[in-house]
């Protein structure tokens, strides 16, 4: 793998991360991340169609006339997630029913169009494919992350199998109620994108204004 | 922007709509055909996530038995709704009430004010699972009811004791309301409000309901009342209306009145 393949598919895990970065994707970043089991599914549906839907564009980008592209890569993008929503239907049903809605809405993910726009549609298919993959993967770092704290502080375990027995049953771990409520999601990101724009300070965004000092009172003001 | 390989975009109406169709054409393959092969799958989690909730509504599951060998202990037989009366004929194993709903011959359309439940058409005939002791004396009574929410169709169960009015369980296993609001119907908490609650006064009117706020010792009719699901009005009422149709003279009624009867 050449160095700047390499650089595709890895930048978007921590260097142009899609969540942490870019902000996007929160929305089921908060919704899927109560239990890791729900996370790591929804991490490989989006990792599955933004890596193929990118690839079928960047395929078909020569022929796609810009005045309706945006409704092409949509066509393209939803019935990848229809797939994926049915295959999880058939082989892991109980994971599905958790998910509900939130499969359905890969649709309308950012991050899915996002890279399709303003990737796939310029670059070959193996680099669009590994541009697909890296921020699948992007996603799901974080997501992972997230759902791993909150399942573990939320319910004192994780995938399900008990880590911290809970005072409930017996044990001596008090569950962190707030952990299971999407707020948590909110402040869990929120300080992993302060912590890596510590470490990484070129994240930091210029501020888009800068507030004028206050202006020395004036004759005519005083 | 354009790369230099990059042909430039084609703009002719006719190009556009030629790939348009194309487009449309092969994801609309694509997604036909997974979802007719995946459908028998599909199809076979449903009914073994309903035969799960089942025995989990009966207690069956205690007796440490699977969910398959458990739900064989089920006398599972089909009603005609009108007349109350058995009708063996009819397949219980194979009913879906999906299905049913919408074919004309196996059932009716119902006017406005009498689907209190929002169905429109109600099966004719609709299975009923009961569970006998070793004496041959009916122990549970599981009932199908669905209805309307705010956004989907609530399709459930619920399990009556022996006495024929005292509910044992209620759970639905497919729905699609707001999680967090109407999707509380799914909540444990919740569910566990309901055994001990009685659906029939006593003259065998349904008084079953579910009411604003917590329901403590001192409500009057507490037996009879149910706390509604916070933030979620429209699905409250739409329980509530499903649970007076199926208890009503529409629903299972006539049923549980000649099965009562009968016994007496």
């Amino acid at each position: 793998m050449t160095p700047s393949t390499r650089k595709i598919l890895f930048a978007p895990l921590v260097d142009n991360n899609p969540i942490i970065l870019q902000v996007l994707g929160i929305c089921s970043a908060l919704a899927v991340t109560t239990k890791l089991s729900t996370a790591l599914t929804m991490c490989i549906a989006l990792t599955l169609v933004v890596a193929c839907s990118s690839t079928l564009i960047s395929l078909i980008r020569h022929y796609i006339p810009t005045n309706i592209r945006i409704i092409v890569q949509m066509t393209i993008i939803a019935s990848l997630v229809i797939v994926v929503d049915q295959f999880l239907r058939a082989f892991a049903y109980e994971i599905s029913r958790e998910l509900s809605v939130f499969v359905g809405l890969i649709i309308t993910n950012c991050i899915v169009m996002g890279r399709a726009e303003a990737f796939a549609m310029k670059n070959p298919p193996w680099p669009s494919f590994l541009d697909g993959l890296g921020n699948g993967l992007g996603f799901s770092v974080i997501l992972l992350m997230v759902g791993t704290m909150r399942e573990l502080f939320g319910s004192g375990s994780l995938f399900g199998f008990s880590i911290l027995p809970l005072a409930r049953d017996g044990g001596w771990y008090e569950a962190n109620g707030l952990m299971l409520l999407p707020p948590s999601a909110f402040f869990l990101i929120g300080m992993i994108i302060w912590g890596v724009r510590s470490w990484k300070t070129g994240q930091v965004e210029q501020p888009e204004f800068r507030i004028q000092p206050a202006h020395n009172p004036t004759e005519a003001t005083r | 922007m354009t790369e230099t390989n990059q042909t430039p975009a084609p703009h002719s109406g006719r190009r556009t709509l030629g790939v348009a169709i194309a487009v449309c054409l092969v994801c609309s393959l694509i997604v036909a055909s997974t979802a007719v092969m995946l459908k028998p799958i599909q199809l076979a989690n449903r009914i073994e996530a309903r035969q799960q909730v089942l025995v989990e509504l009966a207690g069956l599951t205690a007796r440490g038995l699977s969910a398959e060998q458990a739900y064989r202990q089920f006398d599972v037989r089909m009603v005609e709704l009108a007349s109350g009366e058995y009708h063996d004929d009819q397949d219980a194993e194979q009913f879906e009430i999906t299905r049913a709903g919408k074919d004309a011959a196996q059932s009716i359309s119902l006017a406005p004010e009498q689907d209190l439940a929002q169905i429109r058409r109600k099966p004719k005939y609709l299975p009923v699972y009961q569970v006998f002791d070793q004496a041959g004396k009916l122990e549970t009574l599981v009932l199908p009811i669905y209805g309307y929410g705010l956004w989907s169709t609530l399709y459930g169960f619920i399990a009556l004791e022996g006495d024929l009015r005292t509910v044992r369980g209620i759970q639905f296993y497919q729905h699609a309301e707001t999680p967090g609001l109407g999707g509380e119907v799914d909540n444990s908490r919740w569910l566990d409000l309901w055994p001990g609650k009685v659906v029939f006064d006593d003259d065998w009117q349904p008084r079953i309901e579910l009411v604003k706020g917590a329901v403590s010792t001192d409500t009057p009719d507490n037996q009879h009342k149910v706390d509604g699901l916070s933030g979620a009005t429209m699905t409250t009422r739409g329980i509530n209306n499903l649970l007076k149709f199926w208890f009503g003279q529409e629903g299972f009624r006539p049923f549980l009145l000649r099965l009562r009867e009968k016994r007496s």
